[in-house]
């Protein structure tokens, strides 16, 4: 076992963290404010990479498609600064781009991945229905068979990247089976007639990051544009989000990383009581319950990341990396307003920030509940000596 | 055409301090990094190589270490990379160090259909030792020209036309032939980053190649700390105490004690 | 070459790795240990109490020169538009002390094209000799010509030291002529000294940007050649003295160039003269904003002071480029240093404690600024300034 990063990896996480304090975290406080991510920052993250991070380098990517702890270093830097960018290019790298490529076609990669791996497209994956959220086999979005066409009609709501996105995996329902019903997932271009943008939501956190909804009327997507089989669209979602959890989680390990480095700078500096306020116990207990929080996260995410290169089944460990680190994440932001005392609630803070930004890692893609159920499930069915 | 870069490893100069309490420097968790106008010469290079075609060769000076720069380097976008790397090499003055330069160049050079179609690019100065030295000095001893403290460049055929900087205020525009040495400011570009593909490329389909004494053939004399003239006797931190009178009192009572103090010592 | 440790001498005290820079040692079971980090400098080999360290070097059939062949100290100028830079009197200045104390003439040498009128002059500030290389072409500096005829006058004429500003133009040629000489050379030395057994130049210069502070010396070769900072060392008082002058005529042609000067811009010259400034007031972080700036130029200029500050009031603009003193920006000597809510990072001394007298206003007694204040005053500048100011008005209407 060796814990270690390979030089590639610590030269991937050195540089991405030097373009991330160097570009994404002096606008990072803004983009909060705006509700809007930075159109500069946007074409460096393409001329870097980042969109295609784990896509092969013939499809435009950085070829990091089998080295997911790469992937999850990566997202983990960029969340460290900024969560909004952590989410966009997390969500489109890992559950619209990778999904194509290791699921799609060799036609459906020319037409959709390369364009999202190079970052002239953004991507989204789209599953939660106002009456579909934790309970994904309710959804209503419906597509029915015309010809060599199918003809979607509905709404998602909460789409990460929906608003911005020109690429869309859409979850449809195809039929029901009894009482289940019949999934299938459909590579949506947005530029289709009837697909249009709802509401963007304005949120608690990761505000730069784009939430809608969207909504389909009438919009007509050719057959070769399914992703897998018709009325697979339940195993492969489960699939997907399996990987999608990596990069929440890194995400999530990344805010927690930052909320931790900025509460043992405050610490050492702030002096109160004659002394720095590290000196007390109260701030040395949080601290250091912080840093194990995180690295548990960390630790987690990184053995899902190794297993999914490994072909094995890391859907539980991903679910535990993800519920960990999300509630890693939420722990240390909380802990570091606490902290800064009154300065962590004031925007002159990144820590306020912070704080509004983790509790998303605890509910979307799957709740902590959800992960907790998943894990549970798994667990019950085939005993704890699966680990 | 080749163009030659000459990186060095330093460690991250901003960050190194000097602990208050044991007056000693403190060396936790210091980085090492590519020295950052070197950055900037690796930058020209590759614009040079983006527009006119070239082959970029960066080479670095160092222990095994200095090979985490080199990668860095070829993760930029240069194409080949040589360490140097002895513990002959130790030890080393801008004397020394510039020979060994010169040694692995002009061995690279040895395979070129053009001897004479290179350029050879520095920063203009390392952060750590600040000299400046190594740029004149390699250029003596290719016997090329040199153009330092360039912050403007342009070539047009095998003509170069600098910019350099004279003083503080006045700018020198300079032309010369290849082959040539040049280092350069800062000012002349913005050193891209490295980018994923970039890195991958550095460590999956690059090679940095070793050259130790052994192969580089050296003068024994001119290399490591037999070729340096200059020793460094002593190292040490700066003491920093002056005879010090901290004045008190009300804010008039301090502002009339240190005008009379500063009468007394004739300076008002 | 390689290094030991004695270990039945050495007695772990670890004065070692304190004067080690590069953490090349450590101590392990009470003993010295030798790490991969070792550059070989030496600089550990004078602090060991019990002599435990040696460093082995290869003898090779070196030459071995005769030092004594090399006699006296030379200043090399530089010049712009006939203006010659003020470093080159400074350097005569220091030069004189130490020909002084090695019992050698002191020679100023130029390299230009119209300063026939200008010798007598050069001859106050003091050298013995000057030696005055002319060629039409040296109107304008020109590298290779100046490495060329400072290489050939070097190696008939011998002089064990030589001095050249550290500027752009000195830290082109001089490297080059050192290298053509083989000879050591110091860069940006902000401190000289003779060793008066070996008559050994001691060069002091910063180091890891002005962290540390390196003395060199150049032990078995001469000449010993220094590039040295502006600013740091005094111009002398001038006075009439008996100088030989001698005029060496050289015919460089256009074609015999290898770089060509196609053209000179003149930037816009900069109003600011800090280094040559008598007083200079000084902010730091602690002014706290660009308006509160506007009461220590009030100060500057009761004071008939020049305005400098430290390098975060550049990069908060709060004051222009060309005002920032320290290690990436201006070196000051002058009278009088008044700093300003400046805490004092290392890069921030070096560039003004050679200042003869400097007080420092802070609001903390700890700040590293009041270890360098010959008068430290401990409270709120943005109180204290304002009194500062009547104070001073009312001394200088009593005169």
């Amino acid at each position: 076992m060796d814990f270690t990063l390979n030089e590639q990896q610590k030269m991937l996480k050195k540089i991405t963290r030097e373009f991330a304090e160097g570009y994404i975290a002096p606008v990072a406080e803004e983009s909060d404010q705006n509700s809007k991510l930075d159109e500069k920052v946007f074409q460096k993250m393409k001329e870097m990479n980042y969109f295609g991070t784990c896509i092969p380098e013939e499809y435009g990517g950085a070829g990091l498609h089998d080295d997911t702890i790469s992937f999850c270093i990566v997202t983990e830097e960029i969340g460290r600064v900024d969560a909004s960018w952590g989410i966009t290019t997390g969500v489109h790298c890992s559950v619209c781009a990778y999904p194509i490529y290791k699921f799609g076609t060799e036609d459906q990669r020319q037409r959709f991945l390369i364009d999202l791996a190079k970052g002239n497209k953004v991507g989204a994956f789209c599953l939660t229905e106002a009456n579909a959220g934790s309970d994904a086999g309710g959804v209503q979005l419906g597509a029915v068979k015309d010809g060599d066409e199918w003809i979607l009609n509905g709404s998602k709501i909460f789409a990460t990247n929906g608003g911005i996105a020109e690429t869309l995996l859409v979850v449809a329902k195809t039929g029901e089976k009894g009482s289940r019903k019949e999934l299938t997932i459909f590579i949506v271009d947005t530029n289709t007639p009837g697909y249009s943008v709802g509401v963007k939501e304005d949120k608690l956190g990761v505000r730069a990051s784009n939430t809608s909804e969207l909504v389909f009327q009438d919009v007509h997507v050719p057959q070769e544009n399914i992703l897998g089989k018709t009325g697979e669209g339940f195993q492969l979602s489960m699939k997907i989000l399996d990987f999608g959890r990596i990069s929440i989680a890194s995400q999530c390990v990344g805010l927690g990383q930052a909320a931790l480095e900025a509460s043992i700078k405050y610490s050492n500096e702030r002096i109160q009581f004659g002394r720095p306020i590290g000196r007390f116990q109260g701030i040395q207990w949080k601290i250091s319950d912080m840093a194990c929080a995180v690295e548990s996260g960390r630790l987690l995410t990184y053995k899902a990341a190794y297993m999914c290169d490994n072909g094995m089944d890391y859907s539980l460990v991903s679910a535990m990396a993800k519920l960990v680190a999300s509630e890693a994440a939420m722990k240390a932001a909380h802990s570091a307003v606490q902290i800064h005392g009154g300065y962590g609630l004031m925007k002159a803070y990144p820590v306020e920030r912070y704080f509004r930004d983790a509790k998303m890692g605890e509910i979307y893609e799957g709740t902590s509940e959800i992960q907790r159920l998943v894990i549970a499930n798994q667990l019950l069915r085939k005993g704890a000596n699966i680990l | 055409m080749k163009v030659f870069v000459c990186i060095k490893q330093v460690p991250g100069v901003s960050e190194v301090r000097i602990d208050p309490k044991t007056n000693t420097l403190v060396r936790e968790g210091i980085p090492s990094i590519i020295n950052p106008y070197d950055k900037n010469a690796i930058e020209l290079a590759l614009t040079i190589k983006e527009e006119n075609g070239a082959e970029v060769i960066a080479i670095s000076m160092g222990p095994p270490q200095a090979e985490e720069i080199l990668r860095e380097a070829l993760s930029m976008g240069v194409d080949k990379a040589f360490l140097l790397t002895d513990k002959a090499f130790a030890g080393a003055d801008t004397l020394a160090t510039s020979y060994t330069l010169a040694l692995a160049i002009k061995r690279i050079l040895k395979s070129a259909k053009n001897k004479k179609d290179y350029l050879v690019i520095l920063g203009a100065q390392a952060i750590d030792g600040d000299t400046g030295q190594v740029g004149p000095e390699l250029a003596e001893e290719l016997d090329i020209p040199q153009i330092t403290y360039v912050q403007k460049f342009e070539l047009k055929e095998n003509k170069i036309i600098v910019e350099r900087i004279f003083r503080t205020e006045e700018v020198v525009i300079i032309e010369t032939q290849l082959p040539a040495l040049l280092s350069v400011l800062r000012e002349i570009n913005i050193p891209r980053f490295p980018t994923m593909s970039g890195i991958v490329d550095a460590y999956t389909k690059k090679e940095v190649i070793s050259l130790d004494a052994n192969e580089l053939k050296p003068d024994k004399r001119k290399i490591g700390l037999n070729g340096s003239m200059t020793e460094v006797w002593k190292i040490f931190i700066p003491e920093r105490k002056a005879e010090q009178i901290i004045i008190k009192g009300t804010n008039e009572e301090i502002a009339q004690e240190l005008c009379r103090n500063l009468k007394n010592d004739k300076i008002l | 070459m390689s290094i030991f440790i004695d270990d039945e001498l050495c007695t772990g005290c670890g004065n070692c790795v304190e004067n080690c820079a590069f953490s090349g040692i450590e101590i392990i079971d009470n003993k010295a240990i030798i790490n991969e980090n070792c550059s070989f400098c030496g600089a550990c080999l004078d602090g060991c109490p019990v002599n435990a360290i040696l460093i082995e070097r290869e003898e090779f059939k070196i030459e071995k020169i005769d030092l004594s062949q090399y006699r006296g100290v030379w200043v090399i100028a530089e010049h712009y538009k006939n203006i010659v830079h003020p470093v080159a009197f400074q350097l005569l200045g220091k030069g004189g002390e130490l020909a002084k104390e090695l019992g050698v003439n002191l020679t100023f040498v130029i390299l230009g094209a119209d300063f026939d009128d200008r010798l007598e002059d050069f001859s106050l500030y003091g050298p013995d000799k000057i030696i005055y290389i002319k060629s039409p072409i040296l109107k304008q500096y020109y590298s290779d010509l100046y490495v060329e005829a400072l290489s050939d006058l070097i190696i008939k004429k011998k002089p064990e030291i030589i001095l050249i500003g550290a500027t752009p133009t000195g830290r082109d040629f001089a490297p080059r002529v050192a290298k053509r000489l083989n000879a050591g050379l110091t860069a940006d030395c902000t401190g000289l000294e003779i060793d008066q057994n070996t008559r050994n130049l001691l060069q002091t210069r910063p180091t890891f940007g002005g962290t540390l502070m390196a003395t060199i010396r150049t032990p078995n070769s001469r000449p010993q050649m220094a590039t040295v900072r502006p600013g740091i060392f005094q111009s002398p008082e001038r006075m009439r003295k008996k100088t030989a002058i001698r005029k060496i005529e050289y015919n460089f042609k256009e074609e015999d160039l290898v770089t060509k000067i196609i053209k000179v811009i003149d930037k816009e010259r900069s109003s600011v003269n800090l280094e040559e400034a008598e007083i200079i007031v000084a902010g730091g972080r602690g002014v706290g904003s660009k308006e509160n700036f506007e009461m220590i130029e009030e100060l500057a200029e009761v004071l008939g002071a020049e305005l400098g500050g430290s390098r975060v009031t550049v990069e908060l603009n709060w004051l222009d480029q060309d005002r920032q003193i320290g290690q990436t920006g201006k070196t000051v000597s002058p009278k009088l240093y008044i700093a300003c809510g400046i805490s004092g990072a290392i890069q921030h001394l070096v560039g003004m404690q050679n200042s003869e007298i400097i007080v420092a206003i802070n609001k903390d007694r700890k700040a590293p600024i009041f270890n360098v204040a010959h008068y430290g005053i401990v409270g709120d500048l943005h109180e204290i300034v304002p009194v500062l100011i009547e104070e001073i008005k009312k001394n200088k209407n009593k005169e």
